[in-house]
């Protein structure tokens, strides 16, 4: 031992010299002439300042809105409104950061450790659903980048037909229950991915998005806010918060005298008519229906939950690890190698195929996990949809449905009474 | 009739505060349950350089054009050679600025001699888009000196940032806004 140890000391020694130099293949340079190495100017980013001035102006913009929806009343103002927002979210900071993407955001934080997520996105979050609470969905009329610049382009509206626009309203579910499974396992943002608009306040984007995003504005036309009525996943929860809002935005400014009018005014479908001539049904009946729909709740819930359930090995490909795994495996299985970034990346690393197959399996864990909340949050919003049919309560008046409204004061000008403020 | 209506119109009302109740309750839980997992301060987005391949995809998937990230040069660690691995490309015939000889498909870089037999090599960030090729260049064969770093007075910070998303080494990632940069030279 003692014979060995100057060898094992230089040894030592190597391996300190090594680890000293290893990243220098060629020795620093002695300048002779007095040379100075040049600086780099690292850039900070925007100052977190900002981004409290950004929740202000979002508080302020909702505060506005609402009185211009439920005070004043004023369409033009609502526009002008939208235009605003449209240039200060949209243009200015460019759709970065938005009400609509924070819901991921929030899940990533509720079911990740190792991410906390920034105050701003909280409030951005939260901020919008209590005036939804309080006021109605004043977010959509004039504070939402998206849905300014909808607002804004729909010229010419036309009246879906109710069957479509019923069927069509269940996409934002489906879509708000995947993004929250996918940001919940860490996969990816698809509301931020997919957000038709973003490339129009950047006046840059994939050409497909641009192409989806100019298809949306063009739709947006006739059938108008395409993206707000059947895509938005926020707009499920404002809808639900703007249901049980305390005050909501009226089509007439005093008492309505049933004058139908407004009837076509809505491009959304979002008035409820008064039913005093409409003859009620056999209350027997109805309450029947009623109680079997009620039943049929959990049904749909377990169906639900079972079928997202099963598709979570399928769905589970959005996340890059684990499609990284199955890339690996079809390599083994078919003996062609993989000529893919992340395949090539992942040989370079040293991580061994049982780390990432170990990965992949704990990754779809959570997915099985997860999914079936998907599946009954489906099937229950689906059952209460059922549920809503039967109900009819009586209606004397021209009301807008405080779920769909979206506060955009279309109707104000087709009510014939006037009240001077 | 009217007590009946009274009866439907309390049990409407019920319906409705319990409602508010439900709906309202997770609008409390989820900041107090976030509470400990809210920071104040922020992200950005950056790209840890130990962990980047050089594979080239964060020219083409920054949803900017030309892209956010850019090669930056920690001028500490370079060994200030005549034959730069980054700037020329492999197998050249002249050691020259010559455009044909140059790996930076856009000439960003710019090559000065300071004293023999040392050159300094400079980046002109708004010529550069972001390729990394140089970077790649300068890793194999130098001592790796040239790295990408996300400019933060281009990068618009999206929330979902589509170079992470789509990058193959995982080493993109969001850092606290206060640090903003992983700098080679300073590790």
């Amino acid at each position: 031992m003692k014979k060995a140890l100057p060898y094992i000391l230089l040894l030592l020694l190597l391996c300190w010299h090594m680890v000293l130099f290893a990243q220098d293949r060629f020795p620093r340079p002695e300048f002779e002439s007095g040379h100075v190495y040049p600086t780099n100017q690292m850039t900070a980013p925007r100052a977190q300042v900002w981004e409290y001035i950004d929740v202000l102006v979002l508080i302020a913009a909702l505060a506005v809105t609402t009185w211009l929806a439920l005070k004043k009343r004023s369409r033009r103002g609502l526009i002008w409104m939208s235009v605003f927002s449209l240039a200060y979210f949209g243009f200015y900071r460019e759709g970065c950061i938005c009400s609509v993407g924070s819901v991921q955001n929030v899940s990533l934080s509720l079911f990740n450790t190792g991410y906390s997520i920034p105050l701003t996105a909280l409030l951005f979050f939260i901020i919008p659903l209590l005036f939804a609470l309080a006021y109605g969905r004043v977010f959509c009329a004039g504070v939402c980048p998206l849905g300014a610049i909808q607002e804004l382009t729909g010229l010419k509206p036309v009246k879906l037909p109710k069957a479509v626009e019923v069927i069509l309203a269940f996409v934002p579910f489906i879509y708000l229950g995947i993004a929250i499974l996918f940001a919940a396992t860490n996969s990816q943002f698809i509301i931020c991915r997919y957000d038709p608009f973003v490339g129009i306040f950047r006046l840059d984007a994939p050409y497909t998005m641009i192409i989806f995003g100019a298809l949306l504005l063009l739709s947006g036309i006739f059938v108008n806010r395409p993206y707000c009525r059947f895509l938005c996943p926020y707009g499920v929860l404002l809808n639900l918060f703007s249901r049980f809002a305390g005050k909501h935005l009226t089509i007439t400014p005093a008492e309505c005298t049933n004058c139908r009018l407004c009837e076509e005014a809505c491009p959304y479908n979002a008035i409820i008519p008064s039913n005093t001539e409409q003859k009620s049904e056999d209350p027997q009946k109805s309450r029947k229906r009623f109680i079997i729909y009620f039943l049929m709740v959990p049904v749909f819930a377990i169906t639900g939950a079972i079928l997202i359930y099963n598709l979570a090995p399928a769905v589970s490909g959005a996340n890059s690890t684990v499609r990284l795994a199955r890339e690996i495996r079809a390599e083994k299985k078919t003996g062609i190698e993989s000529e893919l970034k992340n395949v090539i990346a992942f040989k370079e690393s040293g991580k061994t195929e049982e780390q990432l197959y170990t990965e992949e399996e704990s990754i779809i864990e959570r997915f099985r996990k997860g999914s079936p909340w998907v599946g009954a949050f489906l099937g229950i919003s689906f059952s209460i949809g059922l549920i809503s049919l039967t109900i009819r309560s009586k209606r004397t008046e021209y009301k807008p449905h405080q779920g769909k409204c979206y506060s955009c004061g279309r109707c104000f000008k087709y009510c014939p009474i006037k009240v001077k403020i | 009739m009217k007590a009946d209506k009274n009866k439907y119109q309390s049990r409407r009302d019920f319906v409705k505060t319990a409602g508010k109740l439900i709906i309202v309750a997770p609008l409390v839980i989820i900041p107090v349950f976030l509470a400990k997992k809210t920071s104040v301060k922020g992200y950005v987005w950056q790209i840890d350089p130990l962990k980047c391949t050089q594979c080239g995809q964060c020219k083409t998937n920054c949803v900017l054009t030309p892209s956010a990230s850019k090669c930056v040069h920690a001028y500490r660690m370079c060994g200030y050679c005549d034959l730069c691995g980054g700037y020329l490309r492999q197998g050249v015939k002249t050691i020259s600025t010559g455009a044909e000889n140059q790996m930076c498909p856009t000439g960003a870089i710019k090559r000065k001699f300071v004293e023999e037999p040392y050159f300094e090599y400079t980046i002109d960030e708004k010529l550069c888009d972001g390729c990394a090729k140089c970077v790649k260049g300068c890793g194999d064969f130098g001592n790796g000196s040239l790295y990408m770093q996300i400019r933060h007075d281009i990068c618009v910070n999206c929330n979902d940032c589509s170079i992470a998303r789509t990058c193959p080494s995982n080493a993109i990632s969001r850092i606290p806004a206060s640090i903003a940069y992983i700098p080679k030279d300073k590790r």
